[in-house]
């Protein structure tokens, strides 16, 4: 039991994992797909930093009185990838816009359909 | 300044020229921004090569010394990579002009500070020795790369586009994910460093998940079979200055990040003995080949078909990954040039005809032999290195490729490899046929030859096709220097 529990965040790391797949492979709407995109690196996110947290140790800044800290460099990491995460969104929801403006709809099957009607 | 502290510039050359090209109007200065960029950073990449051959280079960057700083590694392998890609996007650039003239006619400031980014961001992937400043890189170029493709004239190409986004940051968040346990394991983020701890932590499941990862991530990005979905409508319906970009280099790059993880990272006497992954990459490969080659030969569409055979070559490549032998992995190197080289010849002849007629169909192809006799004879070529005829590039690459598999005894392999070139004249031959014995419609547009300035780059490039075809000292020299570095004095059995 309690070891079930002290990985408790790890759990929390596969089940939004789990879910932002879930939503970037089975939703039509594109608005959708790029929330279960971000879901998905936001639960990779999460296991960096859950990675840098040692037991016991104190927040990284050096102080008097404090031997143990928690490893600060996944924080600093993650911070970057954040930055490349709402770069991303950011692009992704662009392409969203345009392709409403091209084809009036962002939903995966209408999308289809239009194209069928010009294929080469 | 040594040559050392050079290097760094072949990336922030093009990252600087970025900025300045986002602001510049009109349409020459900023192709001749961006053209002075890209030769930069290939000058600096061609002195680079000669002197990472013999030592490894190490650049730490604020002189942070590296297992803590970061740093720029680079060996016989990146230094021949990275060589290709700037080389290939200057060769590009030439041809560039009036192409993107005609396809993106306003707003190229932005554009070609985007394929700027996308270069810088490729040239980073392949010098960096941090794994997690190769993800960065990898996600600058991927960025810069969606908002390429998004310029295609064809509404489709924002949906191509919007996929390999999709499938794109799927695949870099795999990578991140595999580094961040190699991190958890070994406390390091240098691949110099992890591959000398790897070893000590290899036999868990947490190093196996991360080789795991790393390998589905790259697989996506270099469009390994099973998951190369994004590439042929990126391909297809992106402005065709950057089809010929990216066929070039940007799946490339992609191999190189798969190989130096499998190889320097975890070394291949575990990742190819203890693990499977010599046959998981043989199945693979050899599937890529084949359904990549059959695709491709019903293809209305030239550009669609050219694609379908990149996922083809990419088998090929895989292949030779897969025999993990120093001549497997020379051929796979070799091939990665010679594609390059022969991909964006056939592009490049595509595109003119793009540019005069408008359209990749087939159809339209009709008869052009007789009015674009340059440009299709340029094609036909081409056409002969990416089948493997003796004196062209792809020939030299397809005989390593063979020679690598009788090391071995793998027989069936070597009749694979011809059967799928069989493929390869079939659907070379249907656009030959198209343009030579096939009258042009009267109702179809009339067109002349394409301007010189499309014409020679291309030439260019199908004259280098034969000159690596019968010259092979720079290749298979840097081929096997770079096989040689990956497996780092010969460990295998």
């Amino acid at each position: 039991m309690m070891t079930a529990l002290s990985f408790f965040n790890y759990w929390v790391v596969v089940i939004l994992m789990m879910i932002g797949f879930y939503c970037v492979i089975a939703r039509g709407n594109m608005a959708k797909k790029i929330m279960g995109l971000n879901l998905f690196q936001t639960s990779v996110f999460i296991l960096f930093i859950s990675a840098g947290k040692i037991v016991g140790g104190s927040t990284p800044i050096l102080r008097e009185g404090v031997e143990v800290y928690s490893n600060p460099l996944p924080h600093v990491l993650i911070l970057t990838a954040i930055v490349v995460g709402v770069a991303t969104t950011a692009v992704g929801l662009a392409l969203a816009v345009r392709i409403n403006e091209a084809y009036g709809s962002i939903e995966d099957d209408h999308l289809s359909e239009k194209d069928s009607g010009d294929e080469e | 300044m040594t040559i050392t502290e050079l290097m760094p510039f072949s990336v922030l050359v093009p990252l600087i020229a970025a900025l300045v090209c986002a602001l510049l109007p009109g349409r020459f200065w900023p192709w001749a921004v961006t053209l002075g960029a890209c030769i930069a950073a290939a000058v600096i990449a061609a002195i680079t090569l000669p002197a990472a051959t013999d030592l490894t280079l190490s650049y730490a960057f604020g002189n942070w010394p590296p297992p803590i700083g970061i740093e720029y590694r680079v060996d016989a392998a990146n230094a021949f990579v990275a060589l290709l890609v700037a080389g290939m996007a200057a060769i590009a650039l030439t041809w560039a002009k009036k192409s993107v003239d005609q396809e993106i006619p306003e707003r190229q400031g932005t554009f070609y500070a985007l394929f700027l980014l996308a270069l810088a961001g490729l040239l980073g992937i392949t010098l960096s020795g941090d794994a997690f400043n190769i993800f960065v890189f990898l996600e600058i170029s991927s960025l810069a790369t969606y908002g390429l493709i998004a310029h295609g004239r064809d509404r489709r190409a924002l949906l191509a586009s919007f996929r390999y986004l999709i499938m794109g940051t799927v695949g870099a968040t795999f990578l991140l994910i595999g580094i961040g346990f190699l991190y958890i394991m070994t406390g390091t983020l240098n691949l110099a460093d992890l591959a000398e701890r790897v070893p000590e932590v290899r036999d868990t499941s947490t190093v196996r998940a991360a080789l795991a990862f790393i390998i589905v991530g790259m697989g996506i990005k270099l469009a390994l079979l099973p998951l190369h979905l994004w590439l042929p409508n990126a391909y297809t319906y992106a402005p065709s200055f950057v089809t010929v970009f990216l066929a070039g280099t940007a799946t490339k790059v992609a191999l190189y990040v798969m190989l130096r993880f499998v190889y320097t990272v975890f070394a291949p006497d575990w990742s190819f003995v203890v693990l499977p992954l010599s046959t998981v990459f043989m199945i693979l490969g050899v599937a890529g080949m084949f359904v990549g080659s059959w695709v491709a030969l019903f293809q209305p569409n030239i550009k669609r078909m050219l694609a379908y055979s990149s996922v083809a070559q990419v088998g090929y490549m895989v292949l030779g990954v897969s025999l993990a032998s120093v001549i497997g992995l020379t051929a796979a190197f070799l091939h990665l040039f010679n594609h390059a080289l022969m991909k964006t010849a056939l592009f490049m002849a595509v595109g003119t005809v793009i540019y005069q007629v408008g359209s990749a169909r087939i159809s339209d192809f009709r008869g052009l032999g007789r009015t674009m006799p340059w440009t299709l004879t340029a094609f036909a070529l081409a056409g002969l290195s990416i089948i493997g005829i003796p004196t062209t590039a792809g020939f030299v690459s397809k005989w390593y490729l063979i020679q690598a598999a009788l090391e071995q005894g793998q027989w069936f392999l070597v009749v694979l490899i011809l059967i799928t070139s069989l493929m390869a004249v079939i659907y070379i031959w249907r656009v030959i046929e198209a343009a030579w014995f096939q009258e042009r419609d009267p109702k179809q547009r009339q067109v002349g030859e394409a301007p010189l300035a499309l014409l020679i780059p291309t030439w260019v490039l199908v004259a280098l096709n034969f000159y690596f075809g019968l010259d092979t000292r720079l290749t298979v020299g840097g081929a096997t220097a770079a096989a040689e570095a990956l497996l780092g004095g010969g460990i295998m059995p």
